[in-house]
């Protein structure tokens, strides 16, 4: 049986992972490098790493950064953060990514959705969508990092992107994510159950049991989260050994012994 | 040296890294002559099958791989697309002629349920139907799988496939072997340590 996939999210600011809250960065907690690895040997089943750098100054470096890490990661990587057109897709394929997530350019040229499908397939294509409640307490589907609203209604926008042949939705609740109170499940149930491809739930993640309410009553085919699974020792290990106890059919744990040598710095990897 | 041949069609770097990682050498090319050259061939690729099949045409590698494989015996896997080329024809947006060195055809994933997503996409068990070969010392596996079409062997010729994994009803043809022709639906690239453990296994068919 296909098994839910826990899916850690790596957030890089100029190369930074960094601590969000709300979209707002608080905290530094160190390099890619040691988070991709922990996550590795920690039976996690894919990883995400979005670039949230307000700039590209960063990008040639964070380009190296992906290359370095799908050097040492043997579970599917996730790239999203400034793609814009289907040339940056093809650049990060060919540094080791495996999936790409597009969000605001998707908003702004949904045609960029269907031209990256027909070259690069739908297995390919993840949009993210990013939702906050707006000052009418409407779901409203908001882009570049939050701060511009489109007018879009959630549903209505993952459907759209369904249509335009995406492979899956990374779905992210703007007002929980940092907060540690667990996904928004209401609106999480309602874009999960009136699309047929598969949406990961991302934002407000705090504990264990709210990965299982977010695959039980919010129906996400994947749980995602990120701050975390930074400050626990064997996080996601722990995670999956929970979700398998609370009968959830995920891989099961195991402590896989990675086979590259320690690299703490990036340098080290470029 | 292993040949990967890299035309266009997604996450060559992915699977170079994972046969880096058990120390061969890869060569990433798309020139036929390389070809002859390579111990074995590898074909990854993700995405359209019509395009895959074109940029292969285009590239002059159908000729190429004909003679390295099917006339010199060199040992093959093919990853995803490399699996779904085999078949004589597919049925992704529209009717492509495959490379047809396997009766059978490429068709879409209709689950019976809608509780059942496609793409076909995550970790998901492997039944396996033939053991040995690249599938050797791996019991109930489970891989990573990321697909919305699956090859659908012909019933002459159903002792080529060596796994299987039922998705909503649909019973699909995971892993294949015939005579040196090694191919596999998932991808053991990103499959950890069990998709490592058969990249393992093909290598050693290769040095046998």
């Amino acid at each position: 049986m296909l098994k839910h996939r826990l899916i850690p999210n790596i957030i890089l600011n100029n190369g930074n992972v960094i601590q969000s809250v709300n979209f707002k960065h608080t905290n530094v907690i160190g390099n890619a490098i040691t988070a991709v690895d922990f996550f590795n040997s920690w039976a996690v089943d894919e990883i995400i790493i979005l670039d949230v750098s307000r700039t590209t100054d960063y990008r040639t470096n964070f380009h190296k950064i992906i290359r370095g890490l799908s050097k040492r990661c043997f579970v599917p990587l996730t790239i999203g953060g400034w793609i814009k057109d289907t040339t940056e897709i093809r650049t990060l394929l060919l540094e080791g990514a495996d999936k790409i997530s597009i969000n605001t350019e998707a908003v702004r040229n949904p045609k960029l959705i269907s031209e990256s499908v027909k070259i690069f397939g739908s297995q390919c294509i993840v949009v993210s969508i990013d939702i906050r409640k707006n000052k009418a307490n409407q779901y409203e589907v908001y882009v570049d990092r939050g701060r511009e609203s489109t007018g879009l209604d959630p549903i209505e926008w993952a459907k759209k992107v369904e249509k335009l042949g995406a492979g899956e939705i990374l779905l992210t609740s703007i007002d929980r994510e940092g907060t540690l109170k667990g996904y928004d499940l209401e609106l999480l149930q309602s874009v999960a159950t009136n699309v047929t491809i598969p949406v990961i739930a991302f934002g407000g993640a705090g504990n264990w049991q709210h990965f299982v309410d977010g695959i039980t009553i919010g129906k996400a085919d994947a749980v995602s989260a990120a701050n975390i699974f930074h400050y626990t020792e064997h996080s996601t290990y722990n995670a999956k050994e929970y979700l398998n106890k609370m009968g959830i059919n995920v891989r099961m744990p195991t402590f896989y012994k990675l086979p590259t040598p320690r690299r703490p710095r990036y340098d080290e990897i470029f | 040296m292993i040949a990967i041949i890299e035309y266009g069609m997604g996450n060559v770097r992915s699977v170079s890294n994972a046969f880096e990682l058990l120390g061969t050498k890869i060569e990433i090319t798309n020139d036929p002559k390389q070809l002859s050259y390579a111990d074995a061939i590898i074909l990854p690729g993700v995405g359209a099958f019509s395009d895959g099949m074109r940029n292969l045409r285009e590239k002059g590698l159908i000729d190429a791989l004909r003679e390295e494989i099917l006339e010199k015996k060199k040992p093959y896997l093919g990853i995803c697309l490399g699996l779904e080329f085999l078949a004589e024809k597919s049925f992704e947006g529209g009717i492509h002629e495959g490379l047809g060195w396997l009766k059978g055809i490429v068709t879409k994933i209709e689950p019976h349920h809608s509780s059942h997503k496609v793409p076909h996409m995550g970790w998901d068990d492997t039944k396996i139907t033939k053991t040995g070969g690249i599938l050797t010392e791996l019991e109930n596996p489970s891989f990573y799988y990321l697909h919305s079409y699956y090859l659908k062997v012909d019933d002459s010729e159903k002792s080529v496939i060596t796994s299987t994994c039922d998705y909503g009803g649909n019973n699909i043809t995971t892993s294949i072997q015939k005579d040196n022709i090694y191919a596999v639906q998932f991808h053991p690239e990103k499959s950890q340590e069990t998709g490592l453990k058969l990249l393992k296994n093909f290598l050693d068919i290769i040095n046998k």
